[in-house]
């Protein structure tokens, strides 16, 4: 019952808004190709979310059902988040957790990182293009390190506030190097890593877009580009709305896993 | 032959401006199965030599033997069971136990069955899937104590393990260490600056003095187990250590006003 209230309550700005928007719409206060009303906009997302063909004869019903543009985008655009974030955290967890273990490795890799981190990720696309010419490759690249920074300082961190105690209690229980770090050190340095996983993800989703603009013919992204030439305002706001439920989708996963993963954690309470 | 042997120990602090003698010529020896309760004010190196023991700071000078062999490092035959409970959070209750013996590369089915038995032994059964952020302070610190126990070690270090729990909870912990004691016939070597604590659980009552460190008492306790608090002879001992320790407690806190003036 609050909960139904509560809704209805945050629901009342973004309501009001749609309803003037679709007026102002209707009034011809905008321009139908810059601003389509509210109504245009979700007609469109149905028929991009719709197949485009007919059901062919032996194809199965929900191979033809999920046979659309909008689910053929979106699963091409969240393979690329996807295998990108897995290259870059791959490489940046082992070394952020040496990084975050030895103060000489530290030392070694830290001006390098220092250097190469705060250049963006979009920065990239000419090199990612020369590099490795069109198609997925350049996208994975630049998700890569769109995904690498974040992972690699939050391992770092994540090791270097593990709480002397457990240290010292594992010292004494007689662990070994190797077990002091599978099974001490990287467990408590987990919260960070989440944390830098969740960030990370959220940096690959956008640069994915962006990718998806410059090297390849299908995705989000490259839809709503291609809206635009053909000045489909409508498409490009349908097509808006996806990237936006699709990262709402990969964020929610992404806050289940943590959640699971930290199910020993205090503090996390749902 | 005695089990442990503190050998004219000495601990220096290197502190920039001036070196802090935490320890100065400690002799100590312990006996298998002997409960010794190191007693003194903060400050007076009590934890600096229970450290020593367990091997995560070796003494500046003079050594430390446990069945002769001189300690380097910390080790299982020592366990030790800390103030702040120290059980890793990432794992279960059952888990926290087993760990110990898993380094050690114990079979499964007898890391299962020490687990069982210790879990029953300390009244954790029913919370062997729990994790420890569910537990009170009391049940942590059994938890703790059942890991050390996994051990088998013959010796358990004890930093000040009931400090952080109420009075209550605490005397409860008491008996139920002296019951484990009893049974498993481990030597106990037990810091605190309770002195009620003390004579409730020890043996043998070493009182410590404040910086340097130095035995300022070795005192035995023969009154039966289990001790009443309220008796006369427990307080006439009370008061006796309790003169001792204020004594300490007064330099300390001289010490401390004397900083504050130079501050």
């Amino acid at each position: 019952m609050k909960n139904l209230k509560n809704f209805l309550f945050g629901s009342i700005v973004p309501v009001l808004l749609l309803i003037l928007w679709e007026a102002g719409s209707r009034l011809g206060l905008f321009s139908e190709v810059l601003l389509p009303s509210p109504t245009a906009v979700a007609i469109k997302w149905w028929a991009y979310l719709l197949p485009l063909q007919p059901q062919e004869a032996g194809q199965s019903y929900l191979a033809w059902l999920v046979s659309g543009e909008m689910l053929h985008d979106a699963y091409s655009s969240l393979f690329r988040v996807v295998a990108g974030f897995v290259i870059g955290a791959a490489l940046a967890l082992p070394l952020g957790l040496l990084m975050g273990a030895s103060p000489r490795i530290y030392e070694l890799f830290n001006p390098l990182m220092q250097i190469l981190r705060p250049i963006p990720p979009i920065a990239y696309i000419p090199l990612a293009i020369l590099w490795f010419g069109l198609g997925n490759p350049p996208s994975f690249f630049l998700i890569a390190i769109g995904a690498f920074f974040p992972v690699l300082m939050n391992t770092i961190a994540g090791v270097r506030q593990v709480d002397g105690i457990y240290l010292r209690a594992a010292r004494n229980l007689g662990v070994n190097q190797w077990t002091m770090f599978t099974r001490v050190i990287l467990p408590a340095a987990t919260p960070y890593i989440l944390a830098g996983v969740r960030i990370g993800i959220g940096t690959a989703f956008i640069v994915v877009i962006v990718s998806e603009m410059i090297a390849v013919n299908d995705g989000l992204g490259f839809r709503i580009l291609e809206a635009r030439e053909f000045m489909w305002s409508d498409k490009i706001i349908a097509g808006m709305i996806t990237i936006g439920l699709l990262g709402l989708a990969i964020d929610s996963a992404v806050s289940r896993l943590n959640n699971h993963l930290l199910r020993w954690h205090r503090g996390l309470e749902h | 032959m005695s089990q442990i042997i503190v050998n004219n120990v000495q601990k220096v602090f290197k502190t920039p401006g001036k070196d802090v003698i935490a320890l100065k010529d400690i002799n100590l020896e312990i006996k298998a199965g002997e409960f010794v309760c190191l007693l003194g004010p903060s400050g007076c190196g009590k934890s600096t030599l229970l450290n020593a023991v367990a091997g995560f700071a070796l003494p500046s000078a003079g050594e430390i033997t446990v069945e002769g062999k001189k300690i380097t490092g910390p080790g299982p035959e020592r366990g030790m069971v800390f103030q702040e409970y120290a059980l890793f959070p990432w794992m279960t209750i059952a888990q926290n136990i087993a760990f110990g013996l898993q380094v050690q590369k114990k079979e499964k089915a007898e890391i299962d069955l020490t687990v069982n038995q210790l879990l029953d032994l300390l009244h954790l059964t029913d919370f062997r899937d729990r994790f420890p952020k569910d537990l009170s302070g009391g049940m942590r610190q059994r938890v703790a104590i059942a890991r050390v126990l996994a051990l088998d070690s013959p010796i358990m270090l004890m930093d000040e393990p009931f400090g952080a729990l109420d009075a209550l909870t605490r005397r409860n912990l008491q008996d139920e260490l002296l019951r484990i004691w009893e049974k498993l016939g481990k030597t106990i070597l037990f810091v605190t600056h309770s002195i009620e604590e003390s004579i409730y659980l020890a043996d043998r009552i070493v009182v410590m003095t404040y910086r340097p460190g130095t035995v300022k008492r070795d005192q035995c306790v023969d009154m039966p187990r289990p001790r009443d608090p309220a008796s006369a002879e427990f307080n006439e001992l009370k008061r006796e250590l309790g003169r001792l320790v204020m004594e300490e407690q007064q330099r300390h806190a001289n010490d401390e006003m004397k900083l504050a003036a130079v501050d």
